[in-house]
């Protein structure tokens, strides 16, 4: 009994959430990402880290297909999410982009009410049937974003008027009151102070029990802090993708090593 | 990093004081001083200007918004009004306005000999101190109460507009030498109807609420019908360049792709607003009235020829507005999945509507100030006739605007018109600032800072 218990909980963990095969990323002439392959699996969060331009946020875009939005963009190879290729031309990227949230790295509440903002995601993708269950989302979601406590009381308040760290929760907050299965964060603390990060850090590692997190971060002592599996981008290419602890003190390729010692980037 | 301290390149020697100033020091200070003075003595000439241009406005025009009013009691003698007695209103009709003419003579006579006022003047000649519409007014009085017939009432009627020009200093003694239409002696009599109080100058609302009227009648002439013709000419601007140039911005800057011929399309647009109006002029009357066999001088057609004229002004501006709105709210509808059309109309349009409509109103603004493609599609019309009575015939009948009264009367001879040219700017220039400080208002109201 025992036995078999631990070999599920083992599978379990290894389920792949989304898989990037021979990913290509042109922007005009030049090429930003180059022969990605890698597996992200569902509830863990994964840490992309590189120096600047080397295509870690451009990839981490490519994800919910949010580089649609860039008329030069070109993306090519495929990105499997439970199997399914999201850049098949049967795919909506409305409908994937509800499945696949995304916290971006300046935090962007709309300037409505702290409600609102939660509300909008539930209301257009019509996961509310009155108002009694949207306020039930609502309710759900900031406690989920650890920031009931902080706005219960003024939920009527602008987005806008909160603090930078309260701010970029709600935006977690607004992220995961579409019910995502992944949610994508670009450098989701880099516009915070130290406090209000270690508040994200702590939601972060939380969240994972329900979801596949990715994030983007310049900072490797939150990737190593947050993570359980971490990948290193260099120029475009995936260097080196696996455990946080491994990469961090026994990287294989000496580009890591060079990196994650401070010797580039 | 530190060549330059190293390289010892510092003007300054080591060990100087700092309480004297180098003569490098004083030269900058100097030059920045003197183009302080510059720039105060540019503003304070701009000030000068526009005050020049405000007095200059104010003291032409004032006088259109008083006029001079001769009261009377005229007896409505039934014997020459209606000669069969039985007050039936096609028998009325019948007296024509040279019937009640002799009327008026009469009143002002009895009043002139009942304030024991000493004249040679004819009763004929006395009378001339009216306004030559003064019988037509008694008519119409008269055709819509005919049961005043055989009563005696007190009427004020309009001066004529030399009278008027004596009381408000444009008419002397000396300018009327030869001047056919008034005489010395008339004058003195107006001075002492004056001093009796049957004469006298107040405000006049008809100059705002009337319409124009001919050339001999300077005096009854109002911008009140062109103001009319404005108005619809701007409900045509408005229901039109709005929905078209906000929907053509929100197309080319949230979903047209990047290619040459959005390029095109938007070099196109910036020349537009640099083309001179009377070319939108004279493609109306091309477009219009050639070839859509428009009427001339329709409020609606001047309606379209402005919308082509505001388009260009509108399109630039609510693209800035749209272009104001931060890409991370963008990213933020798309983010949760909302689709783009949903984050344009949810998001970006409603933080982008305080600049929509400031450009709007200055576009309206602008299309109400101008005048020449109005002159080339004919709505310079003399329009004496009443105010439009529904929508359709306010867009579809001959009507006038207001820059195009103010330049028909600027035009003709009569000095009396060209105080009501001024005035007409002053009426112009109070819509003009309203309407920009309304997008003033706005803009200060609903800007936002991210």
């Amino acid at each position: 009994m025992y036995d078999i218990a631990t070999t599920e909980k083992t599978v379990e963990q290894q389920v792949t959430k989304i898989s990037a095969r021979d990913v290509q990323v042109y922007y005009g002439e030049s090429h930003a990402i180059k022969d990605v392959n890698v597996d992200i699996e569902d509830k863990t969060v994964t840490a992309f880290i590189g120096p600047s331009g080397c295509g870690k946020s451009t990839f981490l875009r490519c994800l919910n297909r949010m580089n649609d939005t860039i008329d030069i963009c070109k993306v090519k190879g495929e990105i499997l999410l439970d199997g399914e290729n999201i850049y098949d031309p049967k795919v909506d990227p409305v409908q994937l982009r509800a499945k696949v949230g995304m916290v971006f790295q300046k935090p962007n509440p709309f300037p409505k009410s702290i409600y609102d903002n939660i509300a909008y995601g539930p209301r257009i993708h019509g996961l509310a049937r009155n108002k009694a269950e949207l306020d039930e989302i609502v309710e759900k979601s900031l406690r989920r974003g650890a920031i009931w406590n902080e706005v219960k009381d003024r939920l009527d308040a602008p987005g806008t008027g909160l603090s930078g760290g309260q701010q970029q929760r709600l935006c977690i907050a607004r992220a995961i009151a579409t019910e995502p299965e992944v949610l994508l964060m670009d450098e989701p603390c880099s516009a915070l102070d130290p406090i209000a990060t270690a508040q994200v850090e702590e939601l972060i590692d939380e969240l994972r029990q329900n979801y596949s997190v990715v994030i983007v971060t310049h900072s490797m002592q939150q990737a190593a802090r947050v993570s359980q599996k971490t990948a290193f981008f260099h120029l475009g290419n995936l260097v080196e993708f696996g455990e946080t602890g491994q990469i961090f003190t026994n990287p294989e390729d000496p580009r890591t090593e060079s990196y994650i010692t401070g010797r580039i980037g | 990093m530190t060549d330059i301290s190293q390289n010892g390149s510092t003007p300054r020697k080591h060990g100087e004081t700092l309480m004297k100033l180098t003569a490098r020091t004083k030269r900058r200070n100097a030059a920045e001083r003197r183009f302080q003075a510059y720039g105060i003595a540019a503003i304070a000439a701009g000030l000068l200007m526009l005050a020049i241009l405000v007095v200059n406005i104010v003291g032409n025009g004032y006088g259109a918004f008083t006029q001079t009013f001769v009261t009377l009691d005229v007896t409505l003698d039934a014997a020459k009004l209606d000669k069969k007695g039985q007050r039936n209103l096609d028998d009325i009709k019948k007296v024509s306005t040279f019937g009640y003419a002799p009327l008026i003579q009469k009143a002002i006579e009895a009043k002139v000999a009942a304030l024991g006022v000493k004249t040679d003047l004819k009763p004929k000649d006395m009378a001339a101190l009216l306004s030559k519409g003064a019988p037509a007014q008694l008519r119409d009085y008269v055709l819509e109460h005919p049961d005043a017939i055989g009563k005696t009432l007190s009427f004020r009627f309009l001066a004529n507009s030399r009278v008027d020009g004596y009381l408000k200093g444009r008419v002397t003694r000396h300018s009327i030498e030869n001047d056919k239409n008034i005489s010395v002696p008339q004058l003195d009599l107006t001075d002492q109807l004056v001093k009796a109080g049957v004469i006298e100058k107040t405000f006049n609302s008809e100059f705002i609420l009337g319409s124009d009227a001919s050339d001999q009648r300077p005096e009854a002439a109002g911008i009140g019908t062109s103001m009319l013709g404005s108005l619809f000419m701007m409900l045509v601007v408005l229901a039109l360049s709005l929905p078209i140039g906000v929907a053509a911005s929100i197309f080319l800057e949230e979903f047209a792709p990047k290619a040459w011929w959005t390029d095109v399309i938007e070099v196109n647009i910036s020349n537009l607003a640099a083309v001179p109006s009377i070319v939108f002029g004279i493609l109306g009357l091309a477009v219009f009235i050639n070839y859509m066999n428009q009427p001339m001088s329709a409020p609606l057609v001047g309606g379209l020829v402005l919308t082509l004229m505001t388009l260009p002004t509108i399109i630039i501006s609510t693209r800035a507005a749209l272009k104001a709105v931060p890409p991370s709210i963008r990213d933020a509808a798309l983010g949760v999945g909302a689709s783009k059309m949903q984050a344009v109309f949810h998001h970006v349009l409603p933080l982008a509507a305080p600049g929509i409509l400031t450009g709007t109103i200055i576009g309206l603004a602008q299309a109400l100030g101008e005048t020449a493609p109005l002159l080339l599609i004919g709505m310079v019309g003399f329009i004496a006739s009443n105010p439009p009575d529904s929508l359709a015939a306010g867009l579809m009948e001959p009507n006038s605007a207001m820059p195009a009264q103010i330049y028909e009367w600027a035009k003709r001879a009569d000095p009396a018109f060209y105080e009501r040219a001024w005035g007409g700017i002053i009426i112009l220039l109070v819509f003009l600032v309203t309407m920009n400080t309304l997008a003033v208002i706005l803009r200060r109201r609903f800007e936002r800072r991210w």
